[in-house]
């Protein structure tokens, strides 16, 4: 009888998700990547684009993003038909932070110490909704910036192993020393998106690609 | 007048971690050795790396350790995973999808000054203590 109900149960979970539609549950997609590459900004830009409010500050103070911020339901529309999902704004995942660099931003040591552990919970934090919590991944990268880092390659790594589908932005392109062509060198297993959150450049193509890859 | 032994806490210990040696520890066990190592200001060499689930729950236990007090975090850097490895459902299936980084180096990033690599060269520069 157990069993039966087991089957039966199995059975009903599977059609219902076949038959669900647009009415399935959104995707979580996490926008992770290295501190100050416009996570927030794109976050923000998505976010007013599709349903009219911000995620959260932008700053150009690393750690800006202690928490991860989730925005949910931001429904993107392609070709006739609506994309669901949740965005997580994540902090930048690093593997060292340093009080006494905030203090180069016009902050007291208290703030400084206060904002260093409160980033340091918020990169724990993202680490666990990476393994826990995520069903895809847009990496931001900044295309002013070497990509060739550790935390991009042990990061990169961990979203494949966990088979996470991922988008790989090469933000800032509105910058004079942007390069493109060193992301895409980098990751060329996964494709490269280029835009400029900040200016709006290039957003249809990114929204056409979170359709293709999250929908 | 005797010779005075020379001062050995200004020295920097490194540690060279076999992959025999890490083979039968769990995850926490190969971190917490580890991070042991680095909050003694030691620099440690894996030849055989971290898997990519360890290397996240790294990240997540060495962001729980800072302290405004002493320890900063690490620096890490690792030759690639190699390229040739299973991919796809068979391959995960087969845990081929675990596949630990080669050599690693690993070391408290207050006392590492820079850690360059390139395809076949990890270079450390470390700072005296």
């Amino acid at each position: 009888m157990g069993l039966f109900a087991d089957l039966r149960d199995s059975v009903s979970a599977v059609t219902a998700k076949l038959f669900a539609g647009e009415s399935e549950d959104p995707k979580r997609i996490g926008i992770y990547g290295p501190p100050n590459a416009g996570k927030t900004t794109l976050a923000n830009r998505i976010a007013r684009d599709w349903t009219g409010d911000a995620v959260g500050p932008e700053s150009h103070i690393p750690h800006e993003t202690r928490r991860a911020r989730r925005k949910e339901n931001v429904e993107i529309e392609r070709d006739g038909h609506t994309v669901s999902i949740d965005i997580v704004d994540t902090p930048g995942v690093t593997t060292k932070v340093d009080y006494e660099e905030f203090l180069d931003h016009d902050m007291e040591k208290d703030e400084a110490v206060r904002r260093s552990r409160e980033a340091t919970e918020g990169v724990a934090e993202a680490m666990h909704w990476l393994r826990e919590d995520v069903d895809g991944v847009i990496y931001v990268l900044d295309s002013t910036t070497d990509p060739f880092t550790q935390v991009n390659t042990m990061l990169i790594g961990i979203i494949e192993s966990r088979d996470l589908p991922v988008l790989i932005l090469a933000n800032k392109t509105d910058l004079e020393d942007s390069n493109v062509q060193r992301i895409r060198n980098a990751f060329p297993q996964h494709e490269t998106i280029e835009l400029s959150a900040l200016e709006g450049e290039n957003m249809d193509e990114v929204y056409d690609q979170i359709a293709e890859k999250f929908g | 007048m005797a010779e005075q032994e020379p001062e050995t806490d200004d020295g920097v210990q490194l540690d060279l971690i076999s992959a025999e040696r890490m083979e039968n520890k769990t995850s926490m066990e190969k971190i917490r050795m580890i991070l042991d190592s680095v909050h003694d200001g030691d620099i440690v060499v894996l030849e055989q790396g971290l898997t990519p689930d360890e290397e996240s729950r790294l990240i997540e236990v060495t962001m729980t350790e800072i302290n405004p007090d002493g320890f900063t975090g690490i620096e890490i850097e690792s030759f690639p995973r190699s390229e040739t490895k299973e991919s796809g459902f068979l391959g995960r299936l087969m845990g081929k999808d675990e596949d630990p980084a080669k050599l690693t180096v690993i070391g408290p990033a207050n006392q590492i000054q820079s850690l360059h690599k390139d395809e076949t060269l990890i270079s450390a520069l470390l700072k005296r203590k």
